[in-house]
C-alpha cells in the first residue's frame, strides 16, 4: 500500500515536471504527436535547423559569443539534475569540465577520431570518474558535499601541473578548432561552425536529460531527494541512484568541459580555477533550479552580464582598471539582486508571468 | 597633503623635460626621415587611407589582453595604463603620421578562457589592427593560434615563453622581454665569473618561467654547482615559501637565485629574514622591482630591517631602472607618467608599459604611411632587429627569430632602492654563446610621426 | 629531523590562520545555517580598512580595534538587507547571495585601493627568536598569532556555553520556533551571529596579511582551507575548526615539503576525503546527522 502511495507522489512530479519542460503550453503538439521521445526529436530537428539559418546571419562575433554559452549550458544542466532533481550538491563541476576538457585535448592530440567520438569519449571518461567521485558524494550530506566537492575543484587544476608532460602544465594543451567541412561553404566561419557544434550537442543533451527525468531512474531520483527513508521503503537503493546521478551529472560537466576546450581552443589550469564551479552554482540558481531551460537562462547570464558590463563601463571615459572592477561588481550586485527578487530564478520569473497570462483560463479548467 | 607642493614641482618637470625634449629636437634633427619604407609609398605627398582593419586616416586601434581584476591583477595591471599613457604623449606630439593611436585593452582576469573571449572581440568586433603586449603564457597560449590564423599582428607578447619564437608556426607572433632561458643562461655566466665554487641555491616558479630560467642556468652551471632547486606552486603562495627556504639553507647554499614573481620574491626575502639565512641573492628581472618590493618588505621585522632587506640583492634588467632619473628614458617616462598616468605608482611595470609602447610606434611608423597588416609584419621581419630605444640590449627581430630582447644586464640593489650595473650586458639566443655586447640604448628622439 | 620540526611549525602557523577564518564560518553556520563564502572577502576589506587608517598614522592596537568595529556593523548591515531576505529562499539562494557579497566586496577593493599588493604591519617581528643561540622557529608574530587565536576561542567558548547571550543565540540557531516562543528575539541573535563572524574575520584578515600582502583576493586561498579546515571539525564546532585547521594547515605543510608543493591543493582533497569517509559529518559535530 505504502508502495502505490509513493508512486502516485512520483506519478504528482512526473507531471509538475513535464509542465516545467514543456511549459505546459504545447498541448496542440503533445496531442499531434503522442510519443514524447518522437516529439522532442522533432522539436529538436526544427531548433538544430532554425539555429543553422540564424547563424548565418550573425557576425563572426556574434557566433562566437554565443558558443561561448553551451559549455556552461552543460555544467548547469548538469548540476540542475544533480541538486534539481536529486539534492545532492556540488562546489566542483568546474573540476569535472576541466576532466572532460582534457579528455578532449588528449584524445584530439593523440587520436585522429572524429570530433563527434571525441565528444562522447570525453563525456564517458567524465561519466566513470565521476561515478568513482560518486561513491564518496554519496556518503555525504549538505554541506560536508559542498566542501567535499570544492576541495575537488581546488585539487584537479594542480594535477596538470603535477604530471606536466601529459597535460601540459600552466600553459595547458592547445587544441585546433573545428574547421568547418568544405560542403557548407566558403563564407561558413569557424565561430559560426562552432555555434552550431554548440547548438547540436546541446540538444542532445537536452533530449537525453528529459527522457532521463522522465523515466524510472528520473522518478527514483527525485523520490531519493524527496525523503531518502520513504524512498528505501519502495525499494529504491539510495546509494545506487544517487551514485548513478553523480555519474550523469558529471558526464553532462564533461561534455561541457569538451566544449569549453573547443571554444577557447585551449585547456590550461587557468580556466578551471575555483571561481569556476562557484559561478556555476551561480548560474544554476539565477537561471532556476530544476528546470532544463533554467540551464539556458544562467548560462547566457554568466557569458552575457560580465560583457555587458564591460562594454556600459568602458562608455565612460575612465581608468580601465577601475571600469573592470565596477562591471564586476555590476555582476557580483546583479546576483544578489536576482536572488533576492526571484528566488525562482530567471525561469521562475518567466513561468509566473506566463501564469498571469495564460493563468486564468488554466485555473478555470482545472476547478470546472 | 601636501598637495600644493607635489602639483607644483610635477609642472615644474614636465616644463623641464619639454624644454629638454626641444633640445634633443634641435641637436638630432629629423632622424625619422631614413627609416621610411614599407609597401605603400611614403613621400610626404601621399594622403592617409584607412589601409587596414584598425586603421582610418587619422587613428590607429590596437588591443591587448591584460589581467586587471583578479590575483595576478597586481602589478601587472600597471601595464597597458603606461602604455595608453605613452601613446597619449605621442599622439599629443603629431602621432604616427599624424594618426593617433589608441590601445583597447581588456581584462581577461589571468583566465585563458577569457582571453579567447577578449582577443576575439577586439578583433571580430572591434577591428584592431593588431595585438600588442598580450600579458601571460597560459593566456596568451590560447589566442596566439586564433591570431595566426587570421592574420592579425601579434607584437612584443608579454611572457618569456620561448613558444612565441616559432617564425614557421606563427608568423605573426613576436616576443618582447628576453626569453627565460635566456635570463637563466645570463645569470648562469655571472655566477660562473663572479661565484665559481660557490654552492647555488634556485627558488623557481614550478612552470615556463622558472621551468625555463633553470633551464638556462643548468646550460651554464654544469657539474653539480647547484645544489639545491626548489619549486613553488604559485596558486598556495598564501601558504609562504617556509618550507622551500629551509631547504635551500639545509643544502647549504651561498648564491640563492630567485626565478619568481615579486609576491614569492618578497615572500622568500621574508623566510629568509625570519630564519636569518642570508645568501648572495640573484633574480630575474620580473622578480625584483624595487618599488613593489621596497613596499611589500619594509615592515619584516618590525620596520627596522626595513627595505634593507634589498641592499645588494642584484636583478636582471634589459630596460632602464624607474629609479634612476639620469637616464634620459626613464627621466622622459617619468615626465609622461606624471601626466598622463599619475594615479598609477612609477615603477619597473611603468617602464615596460611604456618601452614596449615606444616599440610599437617604431614598427608602426616603419611599416610606412598607410600600414596594412602584412607591412607591419614585413617591417618586424626586416626593420625592427635594428630598432633601438630604452632597451639595452640588442632585439632578435627578423624573419628566421622572433625573439626580442637577447639579453640583459645584472644591476645591484642599493640602499634606497637605486640600482647599479655589477656586470657587462650579456647577449645570446636560446641555445648559442653568452657573450658581451655594448649598451644599444639610444638617445630619446626628437619626434615619432 | 630539523626539516621536519621546520615543517611543523609552518604548518602549525597557517593552520592558525586558518582557524581564525573557520571559526567565523563555524558562528555563521550555527546561527544562521549558511555557508558564509563572503567571509574571505569580508576579512579582507577589513583588513583594507585597518591598512587604511595605519596609514594615516592610526596606532596599530586601535586601527585593529576600529577594524574589527567596522567589521562588526558591516556583518549585521549584510545580514539585515540581504541574508534575512535571502533566507526566504532555499538554502542554495543564501549561499549564492554570500558569493555575490564576496565578488562585489573583492571589486569594490579594487576600485577604491586598487589592486596592487600592499603591506600591513605586522606589529611584532617576524624575525624567529633565538635563546642562547638556538633558533627557536617561531617569531614573536607567531606567539601573536596564537595569543589572537587563543583569546578568540577563549571568548567564544565563554560567550556560547557561560552567558546568558551566548544561550540565547544557540537557542535561535538550534530552535528558532521555540525561541520565539521563550521570547528570544531570534533574528537580532542572527544578525549578532553574522556581526561576530565579520569581527573574527577582521582578525584573521589583520593576522594573515602581513605574511600573504594585501590585494582584494589576498584571502581566496585562505576561505577554501578554512572550510575544508571547518568541514573537518565539523562545522558546529569552534574547537573542532580550530583542530581542523591545524591538521590542515600541518598536512598540507608536510606535503608541500616531502611531496612537492603542486601537491598541496590535491592534498587537501584527499585529506578532506578520508576525514569525511571516516566521519561523514566533521570529526568534532555534536549533532545526528540531518537528512538533506
Amino acid at each position: 500500500m505504502g508502495v502505490e502511495e509513493i508512486d502516485l507522489k512520483a506519478e504528482e512530479t512526473k507531471v509538475k515536471k513535464e509542465t516545467l519542460i514543456e511549459g505546459g503550453s504545447k498541448l496542440s503538439l503533445k496531442r499531434l504527436i503522442p510519443v514524447p521521445i518522437l516529439r522532442n526529436l522533432l522539436l529538436a530537428i526544427v531548433a538544430v535547423v532554425i539555429f543553422f539559418f540564424l547563424s548565418g546571419h550573425l557576425s563572426a562575433y556574434r557566433n562566437y559569443q554565443l558558443s561561448q554559452v553551451g559549455p556552461y549550458v552543460l555544467a548547469i544542466l548538469g548540476l540542475s539534475v544533480l541538486i534539481g532533481q536529486n539534492g545532492q550538491i556540488s562546489i566542483g563541476h568546474g573540476a569535472l569540465m576541466a576532466i572532460g576538457a582534457w579528455s578532449l585535448a588528449l584524445l584530439q592530440i593523440h587520436t585522429k577520431l572524429p570530433l563527434g567520438v571525441i565528444l562522447l569519449l570525453a563525456t564517458l571518461i567524465t561519466t566513470a570518474i565521476g561515478g568513482v567521485l560518486g561513491l564518496v558524494a554519496a556518503r555525504l550530506r549538505g554541506p560536508y558535499l559542498a566542501g567535499a566537492t570544492l576541495a575537488l575543484a581546488l585539487g584537479v587544476p594542480d594535477i596538470a601541473t603535477r604530471y606536466r608532460s601529459l597535460f601540459g602544465g600552466y600553459q595547458g594543451l592547445q587544441i585546433n578548432p573545428p574547421s568547418p567541412p568544405a560542403f557548407l561553404g566558403a563564407n561558413f566561419t569557424p565561430q559560426q561552425y562552432l555555434a552550431v557544434i554548440d547548438v547540436i550537442v546541446i540538444v542532445i543533451a537536452f533530449i537525453f536529460v528529459a527522457n532521463l527525468v522522465n523515466s524510472r531512474i528520473g522518478r527514483d531520483m527525485r523520490a531519493v531527494r524527496d525523503d531518502e527513508i520513504a524512498a528505501r521503503l519502495a525499494g529504491i537503493s539510495v546509494q545506487r541512484t544517487q551514485v548513478f546521478t553523480f555519474a550523469i551529472s558529471s558526464g553532462l560537466a564533461g561534455l561541457g568541459g569538451g566544449l569549453l576546450a573547443l571554444v577557447a581552443s585551449n585547456v590550461s589550469p587557468g580556466a578551471f580555477s575555483v571561481t569556476l564551479s562557484i559561478s556555476l552554482l551561480s548560474g544554476l540558481v539565477i537561471g532556476g533550479i530544476g528546470t532544463m531551460a533554467g540551464a539556458l537562462w544562467g548560462a547566457a547570464v554568466m557569458v552575457y552580464v560580465p560583457q555587458w558590463a564591460t562594454t556600459l563601463t568602458e562608455k565612460f571615459n575612465m581608468n580601465q582598471g577601475i571600469a573592470a572592477n565596477i562591471a564586476l561588481a555590476i555582476y557580483g550586485i546583479l546576483l544578489i539582486v536576482i536572488v533576492l527578487a526571484a528566488p525562482g530564478g530567471i525561469q521562475g520569473i518567466l513561468m509566473r508571468l506566463k501564469g498571469l497570462i495564460s493563468g486564468r483560463g488554466r485555473q478555470r479548467a482545472t476547478k470546472g | 597633503m601636501g598637495n600644493k607642493r607635489s602639483h607644483f614641482s610635477k609642472r615644474f618637470r614636465v616644463t623641464v623635460a619639454a624644454a629638454s625634449l626641444s633640445l634633443i629636437a634641435a641637436a638630432c634633427g629629423s632622424s625619422s626621415s631614413s627609416s621610411s619604407s614599407g609597401s605603400s609609398s611614403s613621400g610626404g605627398t601621399t594622403a592617409n587611407t584607412a589601409s587596414a582593419p584598425g586603421i582610418t586616416a587619422t587613428s590607429i586601434l590596437l588591443g591587448s589582453h591584460q589581467p586587471l581584476t583578479g590575483p595576478a591583477a597586481p602589478g601587472y595591471s600597471e601595464i597597458a595604463p603606461a602604455a595608453q599613457a605613452y601613446f597619449d604623449y605621442l599622439n599629443a606630439h603629431g602621432g604616427v603620421y599624424g594618426r593617433s593611436i589608441t590601445l583597447k585593452y581588456e581584462d581577461d582576469g589571468y583566465n585563458p578562457a577569457n582571453t579567447t573571449q577578449v582577443v576575439q572581440k577586439l578583433v571580430l568586433q572591434d577591428n584592431v589592427f593588431g595585438i600588442v603586449g598580450g600579458l601571460g603564457t597560459p593566456t596568451h597560449q590560447a589566442v596566439v593560434n586564433f591570431l595566426n590564423t587570421n592574420k592579425v599582428p601579434d607584437l612584443f607578447v608579454a611572457s618569456g615563453c620561448d613558444c612565441w619564437n616559432q617564425p614557421t608556426v606563427h608568423p605573426y607572433t613576436y616576443g618582447f622581454q628576453p626569453d627565460y632561458i635566456i635570463e637563466g643562461k645570463v645569470l648562469g655566466t655571472y655566477i660562473a665569473s663572479k661565484y665559481a665554487g660557490m654552492k647555488i641555491g634556485v627558488l623557481y616558479q614550478n612552470d615556463d618561467f622558472g621551468g625555463g630560467g633553470l633551464t638556462g642556468l643548468k646550460q651554464i652551471l654544469t657539474g653539480g654547482q647547484i645544489v639545491s632547486a626548489q619549486p613553488y606552486d604559485p596558486t598556495t603562495l598564501t601558504n609562504g615559501l617556509g618550507t622551500q627556504v629551509a631547504a635551500l639553507q639545509a643544502a647549504g647554499a651561498q648564491v640563492v637565485v630567485l626565478l619568481t614573481i615579486p609576491a614569492a620574491t618578497a615572500l622568500a626575502l621574508l623566510a629568509m629574514a625570519s630564519t636569518g639565512f642570508q645568501p648572495t641573492l640573484l633574480s630575474s628581472s620580473v622578480s625584483a622591482d624595487p618599488y613593489t618590493l621596497g613596499g611589500l618588505v619594509s615592515n619584516f621585522s618590525k620596520g627596522k630591517v626595513g627595505a634593507s632587506i634589498l641592499t645588494g640583492m642584484q636583478t636582471l634588467a634589459y630596460l632602464p631602472a624607474p629609479t634612476d632619473l639620469t637616464d634620459p628614458w626613464t627621466a622622459l617616462f617619468k615626465t609622461i607618467h606624471d601626466k598622463y598616468d599619475a594615479s598609477q605608482p612609477f615603477d619597473g611595470n611603468t617602464i615596460f608599459g611604456m618601452s614596449m609602447a615606444y616599440y610599437t610606434a617604431l614598427a608602426i611608423k616603419a611599416a610606412g604611411q598607410n600600414p596594412t597588416r602584412q607591412s607591419l609584419i614585413n617591417a618586424m621581419n626586416t626593420q625592427a632587429g635594428s630598432f633601438t630605444g630604452p632597451g639595452l640590449t640588442p632585439l632578435g627581430y627578423s624573419s628566421t627569430s622572433h625573439l626580442g630582447f637577447l639579453g640583459a644586464e645584472v644591476m645591484q640593489i642599493g640602499a634606497s632602492g637605486s640600482l647599479t650595473s655589477t656586470s657587462p650586458i650579456y647577449v645570446t639566443n636560446v641555445n648559442g654563446p653568452v657573450t658581451t655586447h655594448a649598451s644599444v640604448e639610444a638617445q630619446v628622439p626628437a619626434n615619432l610621426g | 629531523m630539523t626539516k621536519l620540526i621546520t615543517l611543523l611549525l609552518i604548518g602549525a602557523s597557517n593552520g592558525l590562520i586558518y582557524a581564525v577564518v573557520a571559526i567565523g564560518l563555524v558562528l555563521i553556520w550555527r546561527s544562521t545555517r549558511v555557508v558564509n563564502f563572503a567571509q574571505a572577502a569580508m576579512a579582507m576589506f577589513s583588513t583594507y580598512i585597518a591598512a587604511s587608517l595605519i596609514d594615516r598614522k592610526v596606532p596599530y592596537f586601535l586601527a585593529f580595534i576600529l577594524a574589527i568595529v567596522f567589521a562588526f556593523i558591516m556583518g549585521s548591515v549584510i545580514e539585515r538587507t540581504l541574508m534575512r531576505q535571502a533566507a526566504k529562499g532555499t538554502p542554495i539562494s543564501s549561499v549564492i547571495v554570500a558569493v555575490g557579497v564576496l565578488i562585489t566586496l573583492e571589486a569594490l577593493a579594487g576600485v577604491i585601493w586598487g589592486a596592487n599588493l600592499r603591506n600591513f604591519p605586522s606589529h611584532f617581528s617576524l624575525v624567529e627568536i633565538k635563546t642562547g643561540g638556538v633558533k627557536l622557529g617561531i617569531s614573536p608574530f607567531d606567539i601573536y598569532i596564537f595569543v589572537a587565536v587563543l583569546v578568540l576561542l577563549l571568548a567564544l567558548v565563554y560567550l556560547f556555553q557561560y552567558t546568558k547571550l551566548g544561550m540565547m543565540m544557540r537557542a535561535s540557531a538550534f530552535a528558532p520556533e521555540v525561541s520565539r516562543l521563550l521570547g528570544i528575539r531570534v533574528g537580532r541573535m542572527l544578525t549578532l551571529g553574522w556581526a561576530l563572524a565579520s569581527a573574527a574575520g577582521a582578525v584573521a584578515g589583520m593576522l594573515a596579511a602581513p605574511r600573504v600582502f594585501l590585494f582584494p583576493n589576498n584571502m581566496d586561498a585562505v576561505l577554501v582551507f578554512a572550510f575544508t579546515a571547518a568541514i573537518i571539525g565539523g562545522l558546529d564546532s569552534p574547537v573542532g575548526a580550530l583542530i581542523g585547521a591545524l591538521v590542515m594547515g600541518i598536512s598540507l605543510s608536510l606535503i608541500g615539503g616531502y611531496l612537492g608543493s603542486d601537491l598541496e591543493n590535491p592534498g587537501a582533497f584527499v585529506i578532506l576525503v578520508v576525514v569525511l569517509m571516516a566521519r561523514p559529518q566533521g570529526i568534532f559535530s555534536s549533532i545526528a546527522e540531518r537528512r538533506v
